[in-house]
Order: C-alpha cells, then structure tokens, then sequence
C-alpha cells in the first residue's frame, strides 16, 4: 500500500503538460524532419527532353512531412504522455474479463473466419474481385504463416537465429518443380519429397553451425542462404539459372485437372469454367497445411523434444547438465523448421507455375524473421497475426490512392509504401517490444494455467 | 566404511600456463557427503567442471562405478581397452574423464547445480522439473515420432514424471509455486528448485556448488535437512563446494581441502578443523606463522 502511494506522488506532476518542453521536442522533431527528408523528399533529380539530369525542388511537400511531425510530436506530449502516465499510475489491473473472453474464442473465430473467407468475398466483391483478394491475400498470407510457423521453431522455441531460412524455402520450390517435371510425379506425391529433402539440407546447415552461437551463428546462416541462391542462378543444365523454370505442373483435384478441357475440373461438375475454382481449391490446399503445421508445432511443444528447445533458448549448459544432447536437439529443431519451409516452398511453386531465384533473395529471410519477431517469439497465434499485418499490410499499401486527395494529384503513394511500412514495424516495436504476443503458455501445469511474461523468457543466443 | 563410488586419481587441469589442479587425487564414498573446501581460487569449481564432462582434464583419472564395487578390479583392464564403460553382470564402472558432459549426467547419473544458478527462468518450476526428466520421457513419447500422433504411452510416463516432480516440490517446499516462473522465485528458492531438478535426474552423485551462497541462517538449517535426506532416503551420494563452514562441519562425511589446486588436507570435519596446514590457508599466512596470527588476532 505504502509503495503504491509513492508511485502516485512521483507521477502527478507528469501528468500535467509542461508546455516548455512540449514545445522543445515539437522542436527537435521539426529540426529532425529537415535533416531526414530534406535530401530525400525536398530535392528530386529529373532526366529531361535533352536526356539533363535537373535538380527540381520539391519543398511544399517537404513542409507537409515537416508539419506531419512537429503535429505527431505535440499529440504526443500533449494527449499520448499524460495518457501513459495516468496508465502507469493505476495499479496493473489483473486481465480484464473481456480480454479473457476475447482471447478464449479469438482462436476459434480465426479458424471459422479463415474456413468462409472464400464464400465471404465472393459474396462481396463478386467473382471477379474474389480471384485479387483470395489470392494476393488469403493464400499469400496463408504461404508467410507456414513460413512463420516453421521458423519460429528454430528462432521463436529453440531459440537460434537463422538469417538464410529462404534457403530451405527454396530447396521445396526446386524440389517440387525439378521432380514434377523430370519424374512427372503429381503434388501431393511430391510434397512429402520435397518437405524431406528441404529437411534433409536443414541438418546439412545444422552440422557446421553447431559450434557457433548469437551473431557468428547468424551471419553463417545468412551466407548458407546466399549460397543456396547463388548455386541456383549457376547451375544452369539443372535449374536454368536466371530465367528460372517455368511450366511447373498445377495440382490437380485428386486427379481432375483445372482447365477448360472437357474433363477438366468445371466440365466434370457442370459448371461454367472459371479460373477462379483453381485459387480456391488452391487456398483451401495451403489453408489445410498451414492447420497441419500448427497442429504438429502446438502438439511438439507440449512433448519432451519441444521442451528441450525451450530450455535450450533459456540455458545450453543448464540443459547439458540435465542429460539432453543438445547437437541432436538443435539438428530436430534445423531440420523440423526446414520441413515447414520445404513445404510452403513446393506449394509456393505449383501456385505461381514459374519459379526463379529471384524469389528467394535475403529479403524474404527477413519478411519471415520480422514475422517471427513481430508476432512474439514462439507463439503460433502472435506469428498468424504478425503474417496478416506484415504481408496484408503491404498488399494494402498497394492502393494508396487515397493519399491523392491529400497530397495533390502530382503525388506518386506507391514510392511511399515501404517507408510508412518501415514506420508501422517501427510502432509496433516501440509500443509491443516483445511482439504482439508478449506471454508464453506452459506447456504443462499443476493447477493453473499461468501466461509468464516475456521479459522473463530468454531469446536465445545461439 | 561405504564403498568407494567415484575415485579421482592423478587429476590435472591446466589452462595454458595456470595450473588450477595439480595432481589431485580423493574419493567420494557411496550414501556419503564429501565436502570439497578451499580459499577461493583454489580450482574446487575447476574439478568439479572436470567431473561432470564440461572440462576436459589435461591428465588424471575419473572412474565411477555402478553397483558391485568389486567393478574397481576391472579399472586397468577399461583404462587399456579405451572404451568409456564396462559392463558385467554386478555393475558398470565409467571413466568419466573420457565422455562428454551430457553423457556424464545421461549414464553415469552425475547431477551437478551452479555456482551463479542456471534454471530455465522462462519456463514454470514444473517444467523445469519436466525437462530434467527429458529422456525417459522422450523415449516415452518414441522421440517425438509417436508423441506427435498421439500412440503409444507418452501420457502415462508424462502422468508419472509429474508425480516425481510433485514429490520433489514437497521436499524443497515449492508445492505452491508450481506454476509460476522460475525467474520469479526469491533466490533460496531458486537454488532449492536448482537441488530439485538436479535429484528429478535419479543421479548416483549429486555434485553441488556453494549451495549454501546467499542464504539466511534458517533457509541454511533447511538445505542442511534437504542434503541430509538426499543422502540417507535417496542412496544418493553428495559432492559439495561450499565456503560457509557452519554447513560442511555440520554434514560433511569427509573433507577435502585443495589450495592454489593442490590437496593440503583429507579426512574427517575434526581432524580437518585442526589441520595447521588449513589454518595457514585460510588465514592466508605460511604455516610457521599460523600460531603468532592466531595470538595476534587472540590478544
């Protein structure tokens, strides 16, 4: 009681505005704007008709973003500060019954929404628009959580920092398209294959990695996907380097293919042939695997193998002293998070039908560690939230036209979408640091279930 | 006189130029507490390192036997042969220098704690317990295979390793914090869980490092107790690093007192506490000193 008291006579005079400093950051932050935007929004090169490179200036728009955030730095001191304080003060209220609820039938709602979600926007948009927002969103998004979910296995649970997980994406792409064309053997033949095979180079990256820990484990990691790249774009006679493979064969509905021939797929059930009954089996084919990844990932984490990686995040010698081997708890650990990623890998290359190397640059290692890392390391829901943020995100971003009516019609949104996502992850980090879902469910209990705050669980370092 | 369990012959540990043990040799009785004291900086942690597997010593010999005692007849003939471990109808004896740390704890059943605690902070005192017990269970669960399509009898080895957890939890006096993290404990706690998960191991040897660091006189009574009983209702042998003087008289079996990592004395609590040699150690004086420090302090 005694301690409570003297929280709140420490924080009262925060809760009132002092407008000197107000005014300073508002200050700082305007100082701050011109420095950041000036060399990049104010001054912009232009090639014109005698083929001159010409400085232009673009100081009106400069001052926009100037204003922009001198204003977001006075709701800050003025409305978002004394908001905080006055949240700080108030005793840490135990979860609130509606956060309780809500977090208890989130999980099933999810999974109900995800089942119509085809029916539901075609209901919506109509057929036309269903084909975009089925396809650019629910199966790539779907595509990104498997990704997610395989690996927050290695960096989320086990707790080993892998910068080149795209690499194991893509040992799925090339087995699954290699195979199909070569052996002529259909998806679901070839996806086990593949998803083995992409294990399989998970425990080949797993040999020589095991010494290292924290930053050398990353950045060897990080040249293990290049390499991977890198023999992709040489080994032509196998992988027709850059041009990639192209004609890589659909999945078919249990052997009905989906096409405009008589026993296609609209012609054996009397429909009208549409593209779109392809992106639907097609999203209900990834929606299914992804359900097959949680379920295996939230089944291992209640057995004695998922156990031992969690330890093996908090304390490697703690868990050497208690009798795991933990070369062979790391290798399961490569090579389970690899199979998720074979998988995703060989789906990602019957849906497009055309694969190159370009789609397996460092950048998609990142995307899916962002995800990882957005979502709350090792939980499977936070990594699904933190995957629909991330890639429906920036596939909102795409139609920003909105922003014309602000800026002027001059203004170009599509060269600002990586900057505002860059500032959303920046948001979201300040105000979640430990990700979206900041708590770890026991894998086993007494009596009661109690979520452990992250700011007691270990990250890992190798 | 109880059977020899553990024997250390000839143990050195060198790194580089510094010598942390130099040539040590004792033995660790079964059903006995064997307490390893020093001034600090003597090498007690170094061979304790050197036991459980995380050192490699440089020369030395670290046999431990399983059952029949008369297995020590077969040390040469394991020594020539090369192997880690031998195997007759009466017991196993183990060259511990020769296997890597987690076999060490896997099949030689030598559970150790830490100097500065090492529990999983992020996971429940119950799964700290749990994961002590990974591989019964994990070979229970058919190494995850079987576990993941819910066959074979994975539920009922989970069902008993919480049983013995719970019993563990009794006996550390942690029953009600069962579910809670352990980064959260107070730091008795934390080390008393560290005793708990190491015991959830079934060890033969349980190796404890300053134990008794940190706590009050009366959390001290209680680790007193709780060794006491891991020693007579467990069968299991005690190896103890500890400087607080009140704990190793009171328990100890048998002392060994290492200084600058060469064994200075060895034998019974009395006989030890009037060691000249010892005196001079702690004291930090040479022993021709001893006896004008002593009046110096005295007067």
């Amino acid at each position: 009681m005694h301690n409570r008291q003297t929280s709140i006579a420490v924080q009262t005079p925060v809760a009132g505005v002092d407008l000197a400093s107000a005014g300073k950051d508002a200050l700082f932050s305007g100082l701050l704007a011109v420095g950041l935007f000036l060399p990049l929004i104010g001054f912009k090169t232009v090639t014109n008709i005698r083929n001159e490179l010409i400085l232009e200036t673009r100081f009106g728009l400069l001052a926009i973003f100037i204003a922009v955030m001198v204003a977001a730095s006075l709701v800050n001191s003025f409305v978002i500060a004394p908001w905080r304080a006055r949240r700080a003060v108030r005793e840490r209220a135990p979860a609130s019954r509606l956060a309780g609820v809500l977090s208890k039938y989130f999980a099933p709602f999810a999974l109900g929404f995800v089942l119509i979600y085809p029916a539901l926007v075609f209901g919506l948009v109509g057929s036309t628009g269903a084909t975009k927002w089925i396809d650019n969103f629910g199966i790539q998004i779907l595509i990104y959580v498997m990704l997610g979910f395989g690996l927050n296995i290695v960096v989320g649970l086990a707790g080993l920092l892998d910068l080149g997980y795209v690499a194991f994406y893509a040992v799925g792409a090339y087995s699954y398209a290699l195979l199909a064309q070569t052996f002529g053997l259909s998806f679901f033949a070839l996806l086990p294959v593949a998803g083995i095979l992409a294990a399989f180079w998970g425990m080949m990256l797993g040999f020589p990695v095991l010494r290292l820990r924290g930053d050398y484990l990353a950045i060897v990691t990080l040249a293990f996907g290049e390499i991977i790249r890198l023999v992709l774009i040489n080994w032509v006679p196998v992988t027709n380097g850059y041009a990639g493979i192209s004609g890589v064969p659909r999945p078919s509905f249990f052997g009905i293919p989906f096409n405009a021939s008589d026993d296609g797929f609209a012609a054996t059930f009397g429909l009208p042939f549409s593209p779109i009954y392809r992106t639907i089996f097609l999203y209900y084919l990834i929606l299914a695997l992804v359900l097959l990844t949680a379920f295996v990932t939230l089944r291992l984490r209640r057995l004695p193998i998922g156990r031992a990686w969690e330890a093996l995040r908090e304390d490697e010698i703690a868990c050497r002293s208690l009798g795991i081997n933990t070369t062979t708890t790391k290798l399961t650990a490569f090579a389970t998070g690899a199979l998720f990623g074979g998988f995703a890998g060989s789906f990602f290359a019957a849906r497009q039908g055309f694969i190159s190397p370009e789609s397996f640059t460092f950048m998609e290692s990142a995307t899916v560690l962002a995800i990882v890392v957005l979502g709350g390391m090792g939980s499977t829901m936070g990594v699904a939230i933190a995957a629909v943020i991330m890639i429906g995100g920036t596939e909102i971003l795409r139609d920003l036209d909105f922003l014309k009516d602000i800026f002027g019609p001059d203004f170009d949104p599509t060269q600002y979408r990586m900057l505002l996502f860059g500032l959303a992850m920046v948001l979201i980090m300040v105000w979640k640091p430990r990700g979206l879902v900041a708590t770890r469910a026991p894998s086993a209990f007494l009596r009661e279930r109690k979520a452990i705050g992250r700011d007691l669980v270990k990250e890992g370092h190798g | 006189m109880n059977a020899p369990l553990l024997r250390v012959e000839h143990l050195s540990m060198r790194f580089g130029g510094l010598v942390a043990v130099n040539d040590l040799s004792f033995t660790a009785e079964a059903n006995s507490i064997t307490a390893l004291i020093g001034p600090n900086g003597a090498g007690k942690t170094t061979v304790f390192n050197c036991i459980t597997g995380f050192y490699k010593p440089t020369t030395g010999r670290l046999g431990l036997v399983h059952g029949d005692a008369a297995m020590w007849d077969d040390l040469e003939t394991i020594t020539r042969r090369g192997t880690r471990s031998l195997r007759r109808p009466g017991g196993i004896l183990y060259l511990l220098e020769r296997m890597p740390d987690y076999l060490v704890a896997r099949h030689a059943r030598v559970a150790r704690t830490f100097q500065n605690i090492r529990l999983f902070p992020g996971l429940t005192v119950l799964e700290n317990l749990l994961v002590a017990q990974h591989n019964p269970l994990n070979r229970a669960s058919g190494y995850a295979l079987l576990g993941v399509l819910g066959i074979g009898g994975y539920r009922k080895a989970e069902r008993a390793a919480i049983e013995k957890a719970c019993y563990w939890l009794e006996a550390v006096d942690l029953m009600s914090r069962a579910d809670d993290p352990a980064g959260e404990l107070p730091y008795g706690a934390q080390r008393r869980l560290e005793i708990a998960r190491a015991m959830c191991t079934d060890p033969v040897l349980l190796c404890l490092d300053e134990p008794a660091a940190g706590l009050n006189p009366h959390e001290k009574a209680d680790l007193n107790e709780l060794i006491l009983t891991v020693r007579d209702k467990h069968a299991t042998a005690v190896l103890l690093i500890e400087h607080d003087m009140a704990v190793v008289m009171e328990i100890s079996d048998h002392i060994i007192v290492l200084d600058y990592g060469l064994k200075i004395a060895d034998g019974a609590p009395e006989d030890v506490r009037n060691d000249a040699k010892v005196i001079a150690a702690y004291l930090g004086v040479a022993e021709q000193e001893v006896e004008r420090v002593q009046a110096e302090v005295a007067g």
